[in-house]
């Protein structure tokens, strides 16, 4: 039986309807991140779960129990916020026994607690400060320790790296991480950063549009994206839109430019297909002088340095590719030089395209 | 380059800086001798001797201290504005809370409320409230924690509104209210561990202004036939010159202790009123 079932969730704020129906499991310490863009429902789904708002339609199960109609108070989950949700009056160690004092545990247990979960958050030293004295990292620790105190019973997480610098976001969602498996705490994550939740997650489910996309694992979803709004969504992708040309030796037609791809084996000819390649496994070479560079043909237009690839933007009259080389061959393909792209048979994702409308009809006359 | 750039703004900012800070000082001073001078004049007419009218003497002021009136009405007067902020506080701020939580399309039609003891004058605002509440039982009625109070707490509402309104908007009401019903707090606790702690400077600021008003309404307390303290200062006034001065003064004294002691109750070291970052 999975831990928490989000069945068939629906939310509606007068004719806007926020969630359109999202159903997804948790099995027991799962860590599963929400993603997507702003907008498309994925912090109304974890205020439904934690109870700051009830579903139109459809059901929080946990363990078994549909706890839709429950209080926030009474549903027992941790929940660390977007913003800074540090109670100001109190110090770092009385915000995290604020829970165990309302569940009337005795004194020496709470301090006790308090102090093993300082210690986890890395912030023993700091219990004695107001949130005001905190960093804003700080205070994150300090929020996640206090959520964690009441031992709940799911962590709900809510963009809670959001309002932190870089260095500090990557080295607490680590740490957001190492908590979380060693507690063994069902997680649901919350974040529009594809980075963080493919590096923290067991799965990611990217919602749009108040729909889930498409669940799986970080590879999963970086590998076989299954919707062209996935594909867009997790890291960068060349998207080139081409038709079946020969379904037996799987090639397709971009623009003029015929490729092979293994995954349009067996697709019927004519059929609009969306060809996905990471920029990571487009192969660049110069494109030989005269009449012998074919297919995807542009010249490099500019460098990006990422440290052990450079990012190559390549532009031609039908073409815009972005290609990932390893830094140490980037002097082979300067800026200016003219490339043949090769798109690898395997390592390509193949989405098949509504047909194309037929052209409307000219004016008469014309 | 970029070093010019850099400079000129310096010198600029330097030549406004001068001129401003001298009218500073200048409209201070003025600010200042308008505040102060009548309440040196008055200490100085308080002091001369109530029979030859010659300085200096503090006569005036064992008149008013051994009198009893004095000591009653200001007894008076002092507890009716304490039992006004505890109803005005109990009143208002679970409904500022609640709009700020619940009902924010409501703040400006409460904010318009609040701002009819403005527009309405103490004499329009007594009559109504003595027709209305004409039927009223006599503990009511006939008495000044009743009535007077539920007149006073009507006068305060646009003050205790205001500064409470300001206190909420300073905090991040609904991330706050989350977090504590989250960790599995009531409604209840929450408003008094988490809300209430963290708008006491509003509360306090509110206290302050209602003390004021209550130590100083003449209007609704003469009419409706109650002796505070400003009627008895109304008293002394027409009947002894000197004294009057006196009880102005001691009057202005007693309300500003009374402010601080609020003040130094409400303080707490360590923590501090802080704005809450974030969005929603």
């Amino acid at each position: 039986m999975p831990h928490v079932e989000l069945r068939e969730l629906r939310r509606s704020f007068g004719d806007f309807e926020a969630l359109k129906g999202i159903s997804i499991s948790l099995e027991q310490g799962e860590f599963l991140s929400l993603l997507g863009p702003s907008g498309c429902g994925k912090t109304t789904a974890l205020r439904l779960v934690a109870g700051f708002d009830r579903p139109t339609s459809g059901e929080v199960v946990v363990d078994g129990k549909d706890i839709s109609g429950v209080p926030p108070n009474r549903r027992n989950m941790g929940m660390v916020f977007q913003a800074y949700s540090l109670f100001p009056n109190m110090t770092a160690e009385r915000n995290v026994e604020y829970g165990l004092r309302i569940r009337k545990q005795g004194r020496g247990d709470r301090q006790k607690k308090v102090q093993e979960l300082l210690e986890l958050v890395g912030l023993s030293h700091a219990g004695k400060r107001y949130p005001h004295q905190l960093s804003g990292g700080m205070q994150q620790r300090v929020a996640l320790a206090r959520a964690l105190a009441i031992e709940p019973r799911v962590l709900l997480l809510d963009e809670p790296l959001s309002a932190l610098d870089a260095k500090v976001r990557v080295q607490l969602r680590e740490e957001i991480r190492r908590i979380q498996l060693e507690l063994g705490i069902t997680t649901i994550y919350v974040t529009h950063d594809q980075e963080e939740a493919l590096s923290v997650s067991d799965r990611v489910a990217v919602l749009y549009g108040g729909r889930i996309e498409q669940v799986g694992t970080p590879s999963e979803m970086y590998r076989q994206p299954a919707t062209p709004f996935v594909a867009e969504f997790i890291g960068t992708m060349n998207r080139l839109e081409a038709t079946v040309v020969d379904s037996e030796r799987g090639e397709v037609d971009h623009k003029g430019a015929r490729l092979t791809v293994a995954a349009a084996k067996g697709l019927p000819y004519g059929e609009r297909v969306l060809v996905l390649v990471r920029p990571e496994t487009l192969e660049l070479s110069p494109a030989p002088e005269g009449d012998g560079a074919v297919g995807l043909v542009g010249d490099v237009l500019t460098h990006t340095f990422l440290g052990p690839v450079t990012r190559l933007k390549v532009l031609g009259p039908e073409l815009d590719l972005i290609a990932d080389i390893p830094t140490s061959r980037v002097e082979s393909l300067p800026i200016g030089l003219r490339v043949m792209a090769r798109v690898p048979d395997e390592g390509v994702r193949l989405l098949s395209l509504p047909p194309a409308e037929p052209a409307a009809p000219e004016p008469a006359g014309q | 380059m970029s070093a010019v750039a850099v400079e000129q703004p310096r010198r600029f900012r330097l030549r406004l800086r001068r001129p401003g800070s001298i009218s500073a000082w200048i409209w201070l001073l003025l600010g200042a001798v308008y505040f102060l001078l009548p309440l040196i004049a008055t200490f100085l007419f308080s002091i001369k001797n109530k029979n030859t009218g010659v300085c200096c003497s503090l006569s005036a002021y064992g008149v008013i201290l051994h009198d009893g009136q004095f000591w009653t009405t200001i007894k008076l007067s002092f507890l009716l504005s304490l039992e006004t902020i505890g109803i005005s506080l109990l009143l208002f701020v679970p409904t500022v809370y609640w709009v700020h939580l619940k009902l924010p399309k409501l703040r400006p039609v409460v904010g318009f409320l609040a701002l009819i003891p403005f527009v309405v004058p103490p004499i329009i605002l007594v009559v109504g409230l003595l027709d209305f509440y004409r039927d009223s039982p006599d503990w009511f009625y006939a008495q000044p924690w009743g009535f007077l109070v539920a007149a006073y707490v009507i006068l305060a509402f646009p003050y205790v509104y205001f500064s409470l309104d300001s206190g909420f908007r300073a905090i991040d009401v609904h991330t706050l209210t989350e977090a504590s019903l989250n960790l599995g707090a009531g409604w209840p606790r929450t408003l008094l561990t988490v809300i209430l702690p963290n708008i006491r400077v509003a509360a306090i600021s509110a206290a302050f202004l209602t003390l004021a008003i209550v130590m100083g309404e003449f209007t609704i307390a003469t009419l409706s036939a109650f002796h505070t303290f400003p009627t008895y200062i109304q008293y002394i006034n027409e009947t002894q010159a000197y004294p009057a001065a006196a009880v102005s003064l001691m009057s202005f004294g007693i309300t500003w202790a009374a402010m601080l002691a609020i003040l130094l109750v409400g303080r707490r070291p360590g923590a501090r009123q802080v704005q809450i970052a974030g969005t929603r």
